[in-house]
């Protein structure tokens, strides 16, 4: 193992990850605004992503390897799809969890419904967005290592490597590697949702009790961080 | 769908149904191991997040941990304990219990700690000790959760045993790594193909296991929430 392999593989291992969490969440605003636009809509698609999420990503893996080779998509494509289904109830729940009396307030001021949407009810969503986009960021993260399985290459790489070789500081290096890369991006995001929620900064250690508790928000944050995803 | 064709001739090969390792013993060994994390998992989580819950401290760290917690790779976990104990029982089922401690803990404490405060003040003015109040109405409260964190656990598991043919062990994971090796593309595709069933035949089974232990009223608040 050479440093400069460690450090190529680190970054690939990083995008591999990040990338995927963050299409995810393009894809699952929309679609979560339009589940709680059309509540009937919501159902079959929490139950698509509850059957999405149990398929093993290996298995996933080795699907797509005949359509898409061996290549980063094979990989981008599941820990994407795991993401949605982290994301999608999360803008769901985050969405429900605006209080009907802000709602009302806003279309008292004049607030269309898409004004209401942007302006309103997506801010108010974005502690328990964030919450999710945190579980997937760090989960998929961590899954990258298991593409090492079928060739991709990543810090798992130096797993598959370690073992065959018996190699035990490539090993430590790489599950270090991993675990503060998913803390740093995890930091990140914890960094932006306080920019993004200035009005929660003043309570609380970690946003409880903050702008959700003050508008009358359970702690839906929190309960959200309860789901999760790993394999 | 090549994949499909692949993953059905090699299904549908006697073959596979018989003799040494065939589907039927990949899918209990499977189980074995997905089985044996889950319980290991429970015993040691469930108490934590019911107590953590109940005493109300700590909650914080517990929530926090458990998502830093996530990003220990679990291939790499189990690799590493392989190199330095060799390949015994601790080695292969420890990655796998680390893996569903998350769920079950931080669901268990989410469950029991949102138990509605004038709801225990009721149940303490009935004349319930601590201990009843934690066993008769703060546990079964919880059970919605309680069961959800179950259920993700088992999800976690059963898809991750597959990584565990990895280091020798057996398990339909064992059909994807030994196919991969061989650049047998019908053994990997077949082997996909049952360990996707099996992953959501386990969640089937929560789902059914939920309703047998939720108590009826609580099944349609859980469901709402």
């Amino acid at each position: 193992m050479s440093w400069s392999q460690f450090w190529q593989y680190a970054a690939a291992n990083a995008w591999l990850g990040v990338v995927p969490a963050l299409i995810g969440l393009v894809i699952a605003v929309p679609v979560g605004i339009a589940c709680v636009r059309w509540r009937l809509l919501y159902p079959p698609v929490l139950s698509a992503t509850n059957v999405i999420y149990a398929i093993p990503s290996l298995a996933l893996f080795v699907v797509l390897i005949d359509y898409t080779g061996l290549g980063n998509l094979t990989l981008l494509i599941p820990l994407t799809l795991f993401s949605l289904c982290v994301l999608v109830p999360n803008v769901v729940d985050g969405l429900r969890s605006v209080p009907d009396p802000v709602r009302q307030a806003a279309t008292a001021m004049g607030f269309g419904p898409t004004r209401r949407l942007l302006q309103v009810e997506l801010p108010l969503a974005i502690p328990v967005v964030i919450a999710g986009l945190r579980i997937a960021v760090v989960s998929s993260i961590s899954l990258v290592s298991v593409g090492a399985l079928i060739g991709v290459n990543s810090l798992g790489y130096f797993f598959i490597d370690g073992l065959q070789r018996s190699f035990n500081e490539e090993i430590y290096a790489a599950i270090v590697g991993i675990i503060v890369i998913a803390l740093l991006a995890d930091l990140i995001l914890v960094l932006v949702r306080r920019l993004l929620t200035p009005w929660s900064r003043s309570r609380g250690r970690d946003g409880r009790g903050g702008a959700a508790a003050s508008a009358g928000v359970p702690e839906t944050e929190q309960a959200v961080l309860a789901e999760g995803m790993a394999r | 769908m090549s994949f499909l064709s692949f993953a059905w001739d090699w299904l549908k090969s006697p073959a596979q149904w018989s003799g040494s390792g065939d589907i039927q013993l990949r899918i209990l060994q499977h189980l074995y191991y997905t089985g044996l994390a889950l319980v290991v998992a429970a015993l040691i989580a469930l108490p934590l997040g019911v107590l953590i819950g109940h005493y109300g401290r700590g909650g914080f760290l517990v929530v926090n941990l458990a998502n830093a917690w996530r990003a220990i790779p679990t291939l790499g976990l189990l690799v590493l304990l392989v190199v330095l104990f060799g390949f015994n029982t601790v080695t292969w089922l420890l990655p796998l219990v680390v893996l569903a401690i998350p769920a079950i803990l931080v669901n268990a404490y989410e469950g029991v700690a949102g138990v509605d405060a004038d709801l225990k003040d009721a149940a303490r003015g009935m004349g319930m000790t601590d201990g009843q109040i934690l066993r008769k109405v703060e546990i079964p409260v919880a059970l919605p959760l309680i069961m959800l964190g179950l259920r993700t656990g088992a999800i976690f598991v059963v898809a991750t045993a597959t990584i565990e043919a990895e280091i020798g062990l057996g398990g339909l994971g064992r059909y994807i790594i030994d196919g991969l090796a061989t650049s047998n593309y019908g053994e990997v595709a077949g082997g996909a193909v049952l360990v996707v069933i099996l992953a959501l035949l386990v969640q089937v089974v929560f789902v059914g296991l939920r309703y047998l232990v939720v108590p009826a009223p609580l099944r349609a608040q859980a469901r709402a929430s």
